[in-house]
């Protein structure tokens, strides 16, 4: 309790600073500190919000992983995805891990299965009933399966229905890195 | 001679390696729309062995790979119940079949089969794909996924592949009831307008 007291407190004074340099510093910066801020919480999409991490025109290359906490081989691959991401990072690789559980699992499941994993790829759920509509964006060969991995760049993409192990996995993202 | 013997063993080397490729393809392919699909016999909760000819007043099937333990077919169970209630009488019953390999799911042993359909009072025929032929005939890839077959005078043709409806979260908010309009469209003897649709479900266990 006393913690919380302080805690709003220093929230009161924080505040307080906001306001009184809020004409030296800039919307943006503000909105930036809260981004930060909210990175703890868990990141909710629906299909519109998560395609443009689907296309991201940059010199990465990325790996996005439909998954789900209840999906037992998309649980057993997901230590790939996690030591691809540090492995690999310093060849601009960066994976993203997309959660298909349903709403109702968020807090229940999926917030402390990445709390006790420590997952550190960027997570973030997908809550998009209409899946007819966006699978095929996806991919036309999606078959609505998971586990499923789209790897792309800007100049190349390529979509997975299927399990990997960690060796698998290095060996198609190797054929993005040249 | 010797070349012969040589060129003979290249040959059954590719016919071979040919053989294993197809038989990975088909699994992928399984049946398209208009495709006619073959009967099956698989064992019933109820210890029974159930084949598509044994509905003799069938006008057509409506086909559910299903399991116990996916979250997407556990979803689905009460409307994969409501859709055999109102269409089995009809002349559509719902055949629903237990793709996964029970080694990998054992949750979805026979026991556990039984246990869940007298749990939810299954009134449709809830069957074992024991060896898992029938699954990759088919084409199915998922749980739950559908298809619905027209008895014709040529067999059983695909009609439908796909989802039950565009909401796996809540049956309320369902807009479009995919299933229940292929099968309205075939009673009244017209086509399917939405022949194929998209959704996620849980991969079967090989």
């Amino acid at each position: 309790m006393t913690f919380c007291y302080y805690f709003y407190k220093m929230k009161v004074y924080v505040l307080f600073f906001i306001i009184m340099f809020s004409s030296c510093k800039n919307e943006q910066e503000i909105k930036k500190d809260i981004k930060v801020e909210n990175q703890k919480e868990l990141i909710v999409y629906d299909f519109n919000e998560l395609e443009p991490l689907l296309n991201i025109q940059d010199d990465k290359t990325y790996v996005v992983n439909f998954w789900a906490t209840w999906c037992a081989p998309c649980v057993k691959e997901l230590p790939y995805f996690e030591t691809l991401n540090k492995e690999y990072k310093s060849k601009d690789v960066e994976v993203l891990l997309v959660s298909l559980d349903f709403p109702n699992q968020y807090d229940k499941r999926l917030k402390p299965f990445i709390a006790k994993h420590e997952l550190r790829s960027k997570v973030v759920a997908l809550n998009d009933v209409d899946s007819n509509s966006w699978i095929p964006k996806i991919s036309e060969e999606w078959t609505g399966a998971i586990p499923a991995t789209i790897i792309y760049n800007k100049s190349k993409r390529q979509f997975y229905e299927q399990s990997f192990n960690y060796s698998e996995l290095k060996t198609e993202v190797d054929k993005f890195l040249n | 001679m010797k070349n012969l013997v040589k060129l003979l063993f290249v040959a059954i080397v590719i016919a071979g390696l040919s053989a294993f490729t197809n038989g990975k393809k088909e699994i992928k392919d399984g049946y398209k729309i208009g495709d006619i699909a073959t009967d099956f016999k698989l064992k019933n909760v109820n210890g029974k062995m159930v084949s598509l000819s044994d509905f003799k007043d069938a006008k057509g099937f409506i086909v559910t790979f299903t399991c116990n333990t996916c979250p997407y077919a556990v979803a689905y169970e009460d409307r994969i119940e409501a859709l055999n209630k109102m269409y089995a009488k009809k002349g559509y019953p719902v055949i629903a079949i237990m793709p996964n390999n029970i080694a990998v799911k054992p949750g979805d042993n026979m026991e556990a089969m039984q246990e869940r359909a007298k749990e939810k009072g299954f009134t449709f025929p809830y069957l074992m794909d024991e060896g898992q032929r029938v699954y990759p005939q088919f084409g199915a890839t998922k749980t739950p996924h559908i298809y619905i077959l027209e008895k014709t005078n040529r067999g059983n043709v695909v009609k439908y592949i796909g989802a039950i409806d565009d909401n796996y979260q809540d049956a309320n908010k369902v807009k479009v009831k995919y299933v229940e309009n292929a099968v309205n469209a075939l009673l009244k003897g017209k086509e399917v307008e939405t022949k194929e649709t998209k959704a996620i479900g849980c991969s079967i266990k090989v």
